[in-house]
Parts: structure tokens; C-alpha cells; sequence
């Protein structure tokens, strides 16, 4: 249990330490959202030197960033100056629709690589492997740009797929089947891109780390031992090779905020992508901040949740030994 | 198979249960030059027998123990011969036949106890993966049996190793378990390279008496290879002697060990420091060695291989290959010096 | 004539391994160990497997610190020193290990092997340290032409041959070999032990000798000490512990040591 308490403590001092790099970078930025109002005539000096402390711009920076702390300790991430609302539901609202789309796409690259990682391994260097392989370095070297914006010249050309946002207009009249087909129809496009750019990575490690633990004396072993090749891919193989794995997917939990920013934008998806670029040209500060805050809380919860299932797969760390 | 011998059998006294004859392996090498590590192996195994293969690095020592259960990493292949076991030829098993023999009919132990076992996965599993893969077991009678089978190889504490992964033990339990996992489906053959290199002598001394017992108990065949020749003394009942894959000399092993035939062997045996109940005055400042170094094999080099560091070479041992010749009963040897 | 080397009550204690099991406050590898070594003479240090031994042999090349105790290296406490003075110290103690396969970068030449050392105490030009490599390399049998192989490209034997040449690089006064013989064939082990014993005279090296193997302590040593579960429960010249041995480890390793059945022609068997 030490072990899990350490990494938590770790993870929470990482939190800490990045959002107040966070802060410190993007105070340092030149220019704010109130600069551009200076330039309109029509705006009083007096009022943007009011809404500038309204937002406590005017402050010293540690006062700033205590403040703001202490707003993210009670659960407000404080305010827009573009929406003039509140941070914390604004970012809701696009995470969640983020997360949809990230979360499907991740169980789908997933279940797609793990069978095709394992069959690549045991045919290693056959012409099986080889095709995977070739496969897997051909869309590895097409930039995600170029593969998301290939699917959307496929979805106008062939009609098949709307090409960007959410839902359809007239979404809310639709049956239930309907809603969801719609939505499914929507996804599509987007998850696909995001699923075909994270394979050839999950494959190639996949297909390493399974390799490699093929070659692993124990395995020779086994098979001296008869035990059936199917137990010996999934029972042994797969099982020695879980520690990179597992670290690997925690991984890609933590990127499930931020890795999908690009294609979002691109596909006009309205999840986090496009509100925090909007935010960063426009500098709305809390914004930013926030959305950043969110995606370091998804890498950091996706390395403790990494650890965790390491610590249950591999009773060598749970034995591990404290520091001499 | 099981005849419950008491002691050691008489090799000719009945039908083998292995019978090696004339086995070429060789591995190929990714330049595409082919490198010859058996050649010519001749052998027959009784059962109930213990056989001690002695052999130093590069001897193929590995590769024969490999070769017998088709386990030749990807470029190594059977060139010639054959490998009768049971009446049956291991060259012509087919995939299935030779996952039943792997563990059912013949058991491996490698060389390193340390790694032949899964690091994650407990030791009880591990033992009863072995039986379910070779008998239709329920969950209850797989446990009971893996039980008994690890009580059989540890006498005391079977239950809490049972329960542990193998880094929480030492290397002399590890290296009992490899043996339960080998012995789990009653084979008549275990074929077991260098198990003990990396015990201490107590450890091993305790894994020879192990081995001794289930031979005595299950009737089991041996094959143990290693290249220690003190280990063999007290252990095997014939030593064959590997050099630079052939087999250099094949007898009882008393014999082997008090009057080797063959110039290796001899020169081998004089190699070892002192019996330690030797007095001091009667040991040797300098070790004797054998001269230069061991032949490489990729060069398929004409004549007896131990030629070039042999003590009483001839004329003819440049130009061919000596034959095995019978010496004395049951002793054979591969010199020029017996020919004709 | 005072001991080159000079182990007093030294004991090493490890934070406990398992933290389930708070019963151990923690793990005690060496149990207040002393010996001491003449200059030029063979120590043989024998013990099973977790006796401590390796624990002891870090110890002494000053790569595990003690919990407490003094190591008298020609008169200095070196456990005492300061990391400074240790690191002065270092090259007058080398530690020669079991495997090495393992201690050796498979990538590296042997000229580049040998001839590390001598870089990282920033001695000598280049053209002298190659000069000296090479001699090392004749010092311990080898091929001169194998300088510039690679160290994965050479049989076992030729590996602890150059561990033994890099050990010598930095001209060490003492020798700790960790099982350095343990993993090699008989022929080769006989070879390396005839290697020893030269160098052991040209050089006047002393030696440390770990090792499980009591026949091979039994040639090569001048003192046995024997070591169990932290402790040496007994010291003594080689014959004396051979044949009057006194402590129950020290019986029962000597029983468990495999005797070879004597070839007839070879050594004159006289019993004890």
C-alpha cells in the first residue's frame, strides 16, 4: 500500500508544480484580453481599467495565482472574459463531448491492436508480420493533419458522413434510435482519425513487447512443457509483456483531454480543441488555464490509474522494496 | 512404461526407451554459412537409466537436449538421423503428437531456474498449467493434484510456496519446482541441462538426491547434462562425453571417470583441482590445461576435431574422422588410437 | 607482518525487503564479519548462496557503505573516509565478478574495455594507454589481435580474462574475485586459476577468493574462512579447515562438495 500511497502524493505534487508553471507562463505571455479593448475608442479607459480589477488583473501575481488556487480548491476555475460565464461548466459541457469521442476511439484502437499486436508477434518476421509491419510505418508517416482532413474530402465526396459537429440540426426531434444513429453517424469521422493515428504506435509496441517476451527463457520453457500455443500468446506471453502495456495505456487515458485538440478543430468537433484555441488567440486567461488544468489532471489520474494496474498485474512491485 | 527399477538397470538387459542414431544438427547462420553442432551422435537410453552428457561450452551439449524434444531455436535443424523414442520417431511427430510428448512423455529442465519460470503468475498455477495441458482435469482434482505433486518435491512448506511467485524463492526451490513441473505427467524420460550451475554445493547436492529418488520412485529415465564431471561421479550410470558436437567417448561411468579412453576426456579430468580430501603436499601449484582453444566448428575443419590440442595426435587424425570402437563392454570410444 | 587488509566487526543491514512483514525491523546481510589478509596471500572466502558473501566483497570495494564496522586497507579505515578519499582509494581495490558477460558492455573492444579505467582517472595520454592495454593484454594471455574485438564476439574464458585485464588497468593491490571462476568450464577454469597464480606472483597481488567451489578454494587459498547467514564461523589455514574442520557449515559444505572419482594417472590419492 505504500507503493500506491507514494505514487498518489507523487501525482498530486506533479498537479501542483504544473499548474503553477501553468500559471506563471501564461501570466508571462504578452498582451491581454483587454488590450485589444484599448484599441476601441469607444471603450473608456476607465472601464477596462474597472473590468481589470473586476478580474484582479491588476493584482501582484502570487496574490493572483493564491486566489485562484483557492477558487480551484472550491471547485470554480473562475471567469470568462469571452462568454462572460463561469470557467468550470463551459469547460464541462466540451470535455464531456470530448471525452465521447476520445474514450470511443481509445477502446477502438485498443481492441483493433492487441489482436493484431499478438498475431504480428507470433508470426514474427513472416510475411504475416511483414504486411502488419509495412501497414503499421505507412500510417505512422502520415501526419494527423493530412489523415483527418483525407477522411473529411472522403465524407464530402462520397456523402456518406456529415462533416463536422455533433448532431444534425432538428437533433432533439428525432426517436431515440434516431438520435443515436445520428450521433453514431457523427462520430464516425472523427473517432476514426483519431483511432487510425493512435494504431500503428499501439500496434508497434504491442508487437515489441509481445515479441520480446516470446523470446523470454520461461516461454521455451513452457513449450517444453507443452502447454497449448493459444494459453502460451495469451496466459504467458501477453501476461510478460503487461508492464509496458499497462504503462502504455495509462498513457493513452491521459491523453484522452488533449490528444485529441488537432482533429476536433479540423472536424469542428465541440469538444475542448476548438474552445481553448478560440481562448488562447483570444487570451482569455481562465480558460486556458483551466482547460490546461483539465488535460494535466487526465495525464496525471491516467499515470496513477497505470500504476495502480501495474501494482495488481505485477507482485513483484507490490513487493517491492522501500529504499535501502 | 514404468518397470519400478531399484537402482540402476542393465543398459543392454532390455529395450531401449531412446535410441539416438547418427544425429546431424546444425544451425545456419544469417550470412547463409551453415554451422555443423552435431554430427554423427550415436546413443541408446535405457530406462531407468541416468545418463550424464559432459560437454563444455560450444560441445552442443544444449543443442542435443534441445534436439530431443524438437525444441531447436529457428535456424537450427535435424540434418540426419534418427530419434526413437517409445518406438517412435521424434523427426516424424507432427505438431500435436510433439506438444503430447513435450511435458507428457519427455520433461525439459533448463539451465536457469531463475528464468524458466513466469515472473507474474503463482507457482501452484504455473505447476497445474503443466497438468491441464496434458490430462482433462476438474478444478478440484487439478488443485489436489498439484498439491500432491508439490508436496512430492517439497517436503516440508509445499503449501506456502504453493501460494508464492517465484521471485520469493531461492534458487533451490525454484529449481524444484522446474522439477515438479517436468515429473507433473509421469514421463519416462527428463532431460535436464546443467540444473544445478547455479546452486551452491549444498543445493546441489540436495537436487541430485531429488533426482536420485524420483528415478527410484517414478522409474524415471535421465538424461543430465552438464560440465561438471565431479557432479556425474556419484550420480549418473554412463557418461557420454561431448567435444565439438560428436561424442567423444561412451561408458560406464566409473569407467569413464577412472580410466578415460578418450585423449579429451583424460585431458579434461586433469584439469580439476585436487579432491579436497587430497593433502596439501600432494596438490599442484598449476592446474593442468588443455591446450589451445576449441575448434570452430563453422570452419568444418577435416579429421578429428581434438586433433589440433591433442597430447597423442597422429598422421591420420589430420586427414579423417575416427570412428566409435568398443574398448570394453559397453565403452566406447572415438580415437584412432583403438582403431583396427 | 601487518595485513593488507584488515575487516573489523563489520556489519551491513538492509532496509527490509518485504513490507508486509513489519515482524524484521531489517534485513541483516553481514553480522559483524572480521578477517584480515596478508600482502600476497590467497583469502578464500566460501558460504552458500545468501551467506553474505557478495555483500562483504560491495563492502570492501567500497560500493555499499557499512552500518558499522572498520575496513583497515594498508592501516587506513577506508569505511571511515569521506566519498573524496574513497574514490582516491578505489583503484588500489578492484572487484572481478562472476559473469562477465554481464560486466562487460557486449558493444565495447577490448582495447576500449581495458583502457576505460585509465580515461575515467584521467591518467596517461592516449597513445600510452593503448600501449599499456596492450600490455595488459599480454600480462593475461591474450592475443594482442583481440584488442580491437569486440567483447560479445569472445569465448568466455577470453571475457574474464579482460575483466581480470581491466581490473589490473588501474595495478590494484588487492583482488576481490566474486565467483570469478564460478561460471566458466572446468578446462577454462583451470586455465584462469593457473592465470591467477601468476599474476598473484609477477604482480604481488592479493586476493580476496568468493566462491561456493570448496575444491577450487582448496588450490587456490592460502587462509579459508567460511561464512554462514552473516557470521564467518570459522578461519583458518586451508589444511586446517580441510581436514579438521570444526564448525557444522563448515562439515556439511565439505560434505556436499562432489569428489571427482580420480582418473589413475592423474594426482596421488592419499587419504587423510
Amino acid at each position: 500500500m505504500r507503493y500506491l500511497l507514494r505514487r498518489a502524493l507523487h501525482a498530486a505534487f506533479l498537479l501542483f508544480g504544473v499548474s503553477l508553471l501553468t500559471f506563471l507562463f501564461s501570466a508571462l505571455t504578452p498582451g491581454s484580453y483587454f488590450d485589444e479593448m484599448r484599441l476601441n475608442p469607444q471603450i473608456a479607459p476607465a472601464t477596462i481599467l474597472a473590468l481589470r480589477a473586476q478580474y484582479q488583473l491588476d493584482r501582484p501575481l502570487p496574490v493572483r495565482y493564491l486566489h485562484w488556487l483557492t477558487a480551484v480548491a472550491h471547485g470554480e476555475l473562475g471567469f470568462s472574459f469571452a462568454y462572460n460565464s463561469p470557467v468550470a461548466p463551459l469547460l464541462w459541457t466540451r470535455a464531456r463531448n470530448t471525452l465521447l469521442l476520445t474514450v470511443t476511439a481509445m477502446l477502438l484502437a485498443w481492441l483493433v491492436a492487441l489482436p493484431l499486436g499478438i498475431w504480428s508477434a507470433a508470426k514474427f518476421g513472416r510475411a504475416a508480420d511483414r504486411i502488419v509491419s509495412s501497414a503499421t510505418a505507412a500510417l505512422l508517416v502520415v501526419p494527423d493533419l493530412v489523415l483527418a482532413l483525407g477522411l473529411l474530402i472522403l465524407a464530402v465526396r462520397t456523402g456518406w458522413f456529415p462533416t463536422g459537429g455533433l448532431v444534425s440540426v432538428g437533433f432533439d426531434a428525432l426517436s431515440p434510435l434516431q438520435k443515436f444513429r445520428d450521433l453514431v453517424l457523427h462520430m464516425t469521422l472523427p473517432v476514426a482519425a483519431l483511432a487510425l493515428a493512435a494504431l500503428p504506435t499501439l500496434i508497434r509496441h504491442i508487437r515489441a513487447s509481445v515479441a520480446e517476451a516470446l523470446e523470454a527463457p520461461f516461454i521455451r520453457a513452457a513449450v517444453s512443457h507443452g502447454i497449448p500455443h493459444r494459453k502460451l500468446l495469451f496466459g504467458y506471453a501477453l501476461r510478460a509483456a503487461a508492464n509496458p502495456l499497462i504503462a502504455l495505456f495509462g498513457f493513452s487515458v491521459g491523453t484522452l483531454l488533449s490528444g485529441s485538440l488537432l482533429v476536433e478543430v479540423v472536424m469542428s468537433w465541440p469538444g475542448l480543441g476548438p474552445l481553448l484555441l478560440e481562448a488562447i488567440l483570444a487570451r482569455d486567461l481562465y480558460v486556458v488555464l483551466g482547460g490546461v488544468l483539465f488535460s494535466m489532471i487526465f495525464l496525471v489520474a491516467g499515470n496513477l490509474f497505470a500504476d495502480v494496474l501495474l501494482f495488481w498485474a505485477d507482485p513483484r512491485i507490490r513487493i517491492e522494496a522501500s529504499p535501502k | 512404461m514404468y518397470n519400478g527399477v531399484e537402482g540402476p538397470p542393465l543398459a543392454h538387459s532390455m529395450t531401449p526407451l531412446l535410441t539416438v542414431e547418427n544425429l546431424q544438427v546444425s544451425y545456419s547462420a544469417r550470412t547463409g554459412e551453415v554451422c555443423p553442432a552435431l554430427a554423427g551422435v550415436n546413443f541408446g537410453l535405457a530406462p531407468g537409466e541416468i545418463l550424464g552428457v559432459l560437454g563444455e561450452s560450444g560441445s552442443g551439449k544444449s543443442t542435443l537436449a534441445a534436439s530431443l524434444l524438437r525444441l531447436l531455436s529457428s535456424n537450427g535443424k535435424v540434418e540426419k538421423g534418427s530419434l526413437l523414442f517409445e518406438g517412435k520417431d521424434l523427426r516424424e511427430a507432427n505438431h500435436q503428437d510433439l506438444r503430447k510428448i513435450r511435458g507428457g512423455r519427455i520433461g525439459l529442465i533448463l539451465q536457469e531456474p531463475s528464468s524458466s519460470l513466469h515472473p507474474t503468475i503463482r507457482i501452484d498455477q504455473q505447476v497445474g498449467d503443466v497438468l491441464a495441458a496434458h490430462e482433462f482435469l476438474d478444478r478440484r482434482a487439478l488443485d489436489e493434484k498439484t498439491s500432491r505433486l508439490l508436496a512430492s518435491v517439497f517436503p516440508t512448506d509445499a503449501e506456502r510456496i504453493a501460494r508464492s511467485y517465484p521471485h520469493e524463492l531461492s534458487g533451490g526451490q525454484r529449481q524444484r519446482v522446474l522439477i515438479a513441473q517436468a515429473i507433473a505427467c509421469r514421463p519416462s524420460l527428463v532431460v535436464a541441462d546443467e540444473p544445478t550451475a547455479s546452486l551452491d554445493p549444498t543445493t546441489q547436492h540436495e537436487i541430485l538426491q531429488l533426482f536420485r529418488t524420483l528415478r527410484q520412485k517414478l522409474g524415471l529415465a535421465i538424461i543430465f547434462i552438464t560440465h561438471n564431471p565431479a557432479l556425474l561421479a556419484e550420480f549418473a550410470d554412463r557418461i557420454l562425453v561431448l567435444y565439438a558436437g560428436r561424442v567423444a567417448e561412451i561408458g560406464p561411468a566409473a569407467q569413464v571417470l577412472t580410466s578415460p579412453q578418450h585423449p579429451y576426456t583424460a585431458a579434461l579430468l586433469r584439469c580439476l583441482p585436487a579432491p579436497i580430501d587430497t593433502e596439501r603436499i600432494a596438490r599442484q601449484a598449476r592446474l593442468n590445461v588443455i591446450g589451445g582453444d576449441p575448434p570452430d566448428l563453422s570452419l568444418h575443419a577435416r579429421g578429428c576435431q581434438f586433433e589440433p590440442r591433442c597430447m597423442e595426435k597422429m598422421e591420420v587424425c589430420k586427414s579423417s574422422e575416427p570412428a566409435a570402437e568398443e574398448v570394453s563392454n559397453l565403452h566406447e570410444v572415438s580415437c584412432f588410437k583403438f582403431a583396427g | 607482518m601487518q595485513p593488507l587488509l584488515k575487516v573489523e566487526n563489520l556489519v551491513k543491514h538492509y532496509a527490509p525487503r518485504n513490507s508486509r512483514s513489519s515482524s524484521r525491523e531489517h534485513l541483516t546481510a553481514l553480522d559483524g564479519v572480521s578477517l584480515s589478509i596478508a600482502p600476497q596471500t590467497t583469502l578464500a572466502l566460501v558460504g552458500e548462496s545468501g551467506s553474505g558473501k557478495s555483500t562483504l566483497a560491495l563492502c570492501i570495494a567500497c560500493l555499499e557503505p557499512p552500518t558499522s564496522g572498520s575496513i583497515w586497507f594498508e592501516g587506513i579505515d577506508v569505511a571511515a573516509l569521506n566519498k573524496n578519499s574513497q574514490r582516491q582509494l578505489r583503484p588500489q581495490i578492484q572487484l572481478v565478478f562472476q559473469d562477465p558477460a554481464a560486466s562487460l558492455n557486449p558493444r565495447w573492444t577490448a582495447l576500449d574495455l581495458i583502457t576505460e579505467p585509465l580515461v575515467i582517472q584521467r591518467r596517461f595520454s592516449k597513445a600510452e594507454r593503448t600501449l599499456r592495454a596492450l600490455k595488459l593484454l599480454d600480462r593475461v594471455g591474450l592475443p594482442r589481435k583481440l584488442a580491437a574485438r569486440r567483447a560479445d564476439e569472445l569465448s568466455g574464458g577470453q571475457k574474464q580474462r579482460l575483466a581480470i585485464a581491466r581490473a589490473l588497468a588501474l595495478g590494484p593491490k588487492l583482488l576481490v574475485l566474486d565467483e570469478a571462476l564460478s561460471a566458466l568450464d572446468c578446462s577454462v577454469q583451470a586455465q584462469i586459476s593457473n592465470l591467477l597464480l601468476d599474476l598473484q606472483s609477477s604482480l604481488g597481488l592479493t586476493y580476496l577468493f568468493i566462491t561456493h567451489d570448496f575444491a577450487m578454494a582448496a588450490h587456490v587459498a592460502d587462509q579459508i574462512a567460511v561464512m554462514h547467514r552473516g557470521r564467518i564461523v570459522e578461519s583458518g589455514p586451508t589444511e586446517t579447515i580441510l581436514h579438521k574442520p570444526s564448525h557444522r557449515t563448515t562439515r556439511s559444505l565439505l560434505a556436499a562438495t562432489p569428489r571427482p572419482l580420480e582418473p589413475q594417472h592423474s594426482h596421488a590419492l592419499v587419504n587423510a
